[in-house]
């Protein structure tokens, strides 16, 4: 059991591990947050599952935990994302298509 | 409507209630009712919880949607961890915009949140029934093809839940 609950803090480790990497290695903002939203919360929920299978007196609070981080966690990656849109900050060259930004300028052409 | 939603707060409430305490004792239980219900009592009048569906067939899209979610969310941290990974980082990124059928703002809110949870796609702004989102990898920009690649899968069991 105990094993168990270590191999899976590990796997949530490596995957914190991973997203913490693709933040220095994606080229802007937007993608930055991708790899930081996803992998993290997939990486706290395998974690505190490993948690759970070590103390299982800590199961409730854990699972609340868990709820919290899903919950959230996409709400503010969507804030910090809308924020940095509306304050301009620049898409890599890579970006083929920005629906928003053609919208707001619809928006302002016509009165 | 008001009913429904203290019912499903002071449920939802229990359970954090005793997923906190940890142990089920009668003492326990009844302060957690009078906490509970005092709790409730604050945000009755705002009827967040109105829209939501009591019904058998709203269960068990409910249940679906669950099962869908967690699999997109397992599939999207593979999808992310082999790009960030891969010694070339492949992205074609783009903001699309894609249409909504859902009505409420719960809905909505499941919606956007399961969208930025799922593989290479992002919420960055909602605007009436149009989602703008940032998607990694996008395969099409125009709205039809995106609404169908990125929001059909949520859709459908989200609409009998929260309508």
């Amino acid at each position: 059991m105990e094993m168990t609950g270590a191999v899976l803090a590990l796997i949530g480790s490596i995957i914190f591990f991973l997203s913490a990497l693709g933040l220095i290695r994606m080229p802007d903002l937007y993608n930055r947050i991708q790899t930081g939203t996803k992998a993290t919360t997939l990486g706290t929920i395998i974690l505190s599952i490993g948690l759970c299978l070590i103390h299982p007196e800590w199961t409730g609070k854990l699972v609340i935990l868990i709820l919290f981080i899903v919950l959230t966690n996409p709400i503010s990656s969507h804030v910090v994302a809308r924020g940095a849109h509306y304050s301009g900050q620049e898409m890599t060259d890579k970006t083929v298509g920005d629906a928003l930004t053609e919208e707001d300028k619809d928006k302002e052409g016509t009165p | 409507m008001k009913m429904k939603t203290a019912l499903i707060s002071v449920v939802l409430g229990l359970l954090f209630w005793f997923g906190l305490n940890g142990r089920l004792e009668t003492g326990v239980l009844i302060s957690g009712i009078v906490v509970v219900a005092i709790a409730a009592a604050f945000h009755v009048k705002d009827a967040v919880f109105g829209d939501v569906k009591f019904s058998p067939r709203a269960f068990i899209a409910f249940i679906a949607w669950l099962v869908v979610f967690v699999g997109e969310l397992i599939k999207s941290n593979i999808d992310v961890m082999l790009r960030v990974i891969s010694p070339k980082v492949r992205i074609n990124p783009a903001i699309v915009e894609v249409k909504t059928k859902l009505k409420t703002p719960l809905g909505r809110l499941a919606l956007a949140n399961s969208i930025t949870l799922t593989p290479g796609t992002l919420t960055t702004d909602i605007k009436g029934d149009s989602l703008f989102i940032h998607w990694i990898d996008a395969s099409s920009t125009d709205v039809e093809g995106a609404t169908k690649a990125i929001v059909a899968k949520f859709e459908k069991q989200l609409e009998v839940v929260f309508g």
